[in-house]
């Protein structure tokens, strides 16, 4: 029965998401104050069902109904309840489902938080809001319904892949989708104002909060996804530069840098139409993203779904929204121009500098990513490209991007006098190179000049973003906005601190594993004592320990499984993980080599947690700037012009 | 020109000489880092290149892996049903390596024209194989039957019939 209930509710979400995407358009041009209206009501009613549909579809996961055709091939009667739940979006079907429902969630909150804004803006908004629901909606009805019946009923399911059994792997793709939706709010922003034809103040004061939820969901579900790559896959490794992980990375770049220009469209009233172009971008790559992964194309372990005809619609559906929005870009941008003036050594330049080199960083990454998709699509032979091509093309931009970075975050609107500013960073300046040349020096022995180099950039812009939120050094005042920024750059510093270290001196082996041999591998000695047989819910293993100790003296028992699991009977490596804020030591089990010595990755990773806590200092820095006070002040007046006044001191501007 | 004029002009040039660098930079490691597929055809009938890295696909043939006890050094070969190509390779395999399965390696080939791998990729789906490997089957078998009807004996080996078409439909 729940099935029939959520394919009814996805079909009543379906026309309801028609009559959002038609209605309040058109009255918007007539004027017609009662189409408009229907936005509201029938934006509601879509997410009422899409819940309806989603809950559904849990049920039948809860309830085991391995009639159901996705259930089956997604579930099993072995599963634990936890894992049940996130089965729901442990594929292709159910993915689109949550996607539905998350980008439903995010226009019914701009419904509820327009108040402040005209009518016919937000009429519009959720009129294009409303486009992309029924896109999806379609897309998921048309080739990819999560309810369709197996008849007959098997008697048990194929289970969830084993892979995406694991905690973090159910909170990855929520997180990711909500970010990558996210920025659909902010294209349909950016869409309305191009249908209004104007842009000011108020229309960027709008968008930033949500531009900014969206971009720290995103960080927040790229950051669990790099972490769960880290110790599930059990190649020790937090990026590899796979297609799929640089499809998220991409819309996070030109989010990145749509959220600096709209400061300064905000602030300043300038760079209007490379901002709606950001906006329409960053979705626009959300897009590429969802057919890089959805169309199974691409060699990754997320492509589960390889249909041709699913490929060819959103692929389809993404040149037709593409191709709309930026038509509707070239017919109405050039009236936008503005000529509000700036001097070199203002924050505008910075942020001028921020948006090219992040855009620059997200055409090498695309280049890279598509090339190997044209070559084959002509028939030149099959390529791949390297990660040492990726690492080396996003350092060109990033290098100056952060040295240019800890100057920005003190220069004021319009024009900085460059004698107070030097005074400022002096200090922290001095305190980057006397802390980042030695430390890797100090701790690793030897240094490479990208080490230092990397080092000494962290804590520049670790020590940079902090000296405004310390008292007395700081600004008397500073807004939420403020804090935000300086939090969230401290991350990245963090962040840096991290990939530097971790990048330069990992080490990682190959060892036969042999009961009571030590393994003196980095400093460390790895015994293996022995293995033994362990049961889990829905799976069989054999469980190595490992004892470790340095110098004679005990640090820890690590202790890493070969996992059967009993549907799927592929074998899955645990990694056994030693964690620590100086550095993780990994084990993972390889194979038998007879007489019960086991093949073992020994891995050891230097600071490799500062990458994860930094984008979660990233994250929270966001949360901090959207609560800002301003956000939330009442209604402007709609004629207000681009250029508002809070353009002198760095305590009012927000980078 | 007045001085705002060629200020404005330094920081065009400077700015369009960071891209052109930068861009010629990244293009460089990108002609560099470029790996090329091989399937055991291409790979026997063109030959491949010796100082370049790139990857060879296909299934692991029955009964080729060799590991002499307590080694880490393993030794396969790597089949589209046509023809194979011998890989050594040393360390921790992936989860899904065995024989019958679908691989790609990536590494050199070797003085004595054995591919010395450096990383073997497994997929971690046993219903998903890498579209190139999937490919190059198919072609491999297509060749490996064109072969048979002409008379030639079939001298891809014994794995001809040991891998069915139903272990690799499933995922593509």
């Amino acid at each position: 029965m729940a099935p029939e209930i959520g394919q009814v509710a996805l079909v009543l979400a379906l026309i309801l998401a028609l009559i959002q995407s038609v209605a309040p358009i058109w009255g918007s041009f007539t004027g017609n104050r009662m189409l408009m209206a229907v936005a509201k009501p029938a934006v509601t009613g879509q997410m009422v069902f899409a819940a309806v549909a989603f809950g559904a579809l849990t049920w039948a996961f809860v309830h085991h109904d391995f009639s159901v055709s996705f259930v089956a091939g997604h579930s099993n009667s072995e599963l634990p309840l936890f894992y049940r739940f996130g089965a729901v979006w442990g594929g292709h079907e159910g993915s689109l489902l949550l996607w539905i429902l998350v980008l439903a969630i995010w226009s019914v909150l701009v419904a509820v938080f327009s108040r402040q804004m005209p009518e016919r803006f937000v009429a519009r908004v959720l009129g294009v809001l409303g486009v992309v629901a029924v896109g999806f909606l379609s897309f998921t009805l048309f080739t990819s319904n999560p309810f369709d019946r197996l008849i007959p009923a098997p008697a048990d399911g194929q289970d969830l892949n084993p892979l995406l059994q694991d905690p973090a792997l159910m909170f990855h793709p929520p997180l990711l989708y909500i970010g990558y939706v996210g920025f659909a709010v902010a294209f349909a922003f950016a869409i309305a104002a191009l249908l209004e034809g104007r842009i000011d103040a108020a229309w960027a004061r709008w968008t930033r909060p949500w531009t900014t939820a969206a971009w720290l969901f995103l960080t927040l579900g790229i950051s669990l996804g790099s972490w769960w790559a880290y110790y599930e896959l059990g190649w020790g490794g937090w990026w590899f530069w796979d297609p799929v992980e640089n499809a998220s990375l991409l819309p996070w770049l030109v989010g990145t840098a749509l959220i600096h220009s709209l400061a300064v469209t905000e602030k300043r009233g300038l760079f209007k139409s490379w901002t709606l172009l950001l906006a329409i971008s960053a979705f626009s790559l959300s897009l590429l993203g969802t057919f890089l992964v959805r169309s199974g194309i691409l060699v990754s372990v997320h492509a589960f779904a390889a249909d041709p005809s699913r490929g060819l619609y959103i692929l389809a559906f993404m040149g037709i929204v593409v191709t709309i929005a930026l038509a509707l870009y070239a017919w109405r941008a050039p009236a936008m121009a503005s000529d509000a003036g700036f001097k070199p050594l203002s924050r505008e330049t910075f942020l001028l500098a921020n948006n090219i080199l992040l855009v620059v960083a997200t055409l090498l990454i695309l280049l890279g990513t598509l090339y190997p998709l044209f070559m084959d699509a002509l028939n030149l032979g099959k390529i791949s490209v390297g990660p040492p091509y990726f690492d080396l093309a996003f350092m060109i931009p990033m290098f100056p991007l952060m040295l240019l970075l800890g100057i920005g975050m003190h220069t004021m609107w319009r024009q900085t006098p460059g004698s107070p500013l030097w005074r400022k960073l002096r200090l922290p300046a001095i305190a980057a190179l006397v802390i980042g040349i030695p430390m890797p020096l100090v701790f690793y022995g030897t240094a490479g000049v990208l080490t230092v180099l990397g080092s000494i950039l962290a804590f520049w812009i670790m020590i940079s973003a902090l000296i405004d939120v310390l008292p007395k050094v700081g600004p008397a005042r500073v807004t939420r906005s403020h804090i935000g920024m300086c939090i969230a750059h401290f991350g990245l510093g963090v962040m840096i601190l991290g990939i530097t270290f971790v990048s330069s001196y990992d080490l990682e082996v190959d060892r036969a594993g042999v009961p009571g041999q030590p393994i003196t591998y980095a400093g460390y000695e790895f015994t293996m004592l022995g293995t033994r047989g362990v049961q889990g819910p829905n799976f069989d293993a054999i469980e190595a320990e490992v004892e470790v100790r340095r110098n004679g003296e005990y640090v820890t028992t690590l202790l890493p499984q070969k996992r059967v699991y009993r549907v799927q009977r592929d074998p899955i490596t645990q990694t056994a993980i030693g964690g620590g804020w100086r550095r993780e030591l990994l084990v993972s089990m390889g194979e038998p080599l007879g007489d019960g010595a086991w093949s073992l990755r020994i891995q050891y990773k230097p600071l490799v947690r500062y990458v994860w806590l930094g984008t979660i200092f990233m994250a929270l820095g966001g949360l901090i700037a959207m609560t800002d006070r301003r956000y939330r002040l009442a209604r402007r007046r709609e004629t207000e012009p681009a250029v508002s006044g809070s353009s002198t001191a760095t305590a009012g501007g927000q980078g | 020109m007045t001085p705002a004029r060629k200020r404005r002009l330094v920081m065009v040039s400077a700015l369009v000489a960071g891209v052109g660098l930068a861009t010629t930079l990244a293009l460089r490691a990108f002609q560099e880092n470029m790996l090329y597929f091989y399937s055991p055809t291409e790979f026997v009938q063109n030959g491949v290149p010796e100082e370049r890295t790139i990857r060879v696909g296909g299934l692991v043939a029955d009964g080729s892996v060799r590991r002499a006890a307590g080694s880490m050094t393993i030794e396969f070969e790597v089949t589209d049903h046509a023809y194979t190509v011998p890989v050594t390779y040393t360390g921790v395999l992936p989860d899904l390596f065995r024989e019958g399965q679908g691989v790609v390696a990536r590494g050199r080939i070797g003085e004595n024209g054995m591919f010395m791998a450096e990383n073997i990729m497994a997929k971690h789906d046993e219903n998903y194989m890498p579209p190139e490997v999937a490919q190059a089957l198919h072609a491999g078998k297509m060749r490996a039957i064109e072969r048979a009807r002409e008379g030639f004996p079939d001298d891809a080996g014994s794995n001809g019939t040991a891998v069915s078409d139903s272990g690799y439909a499933g995922g593509y």
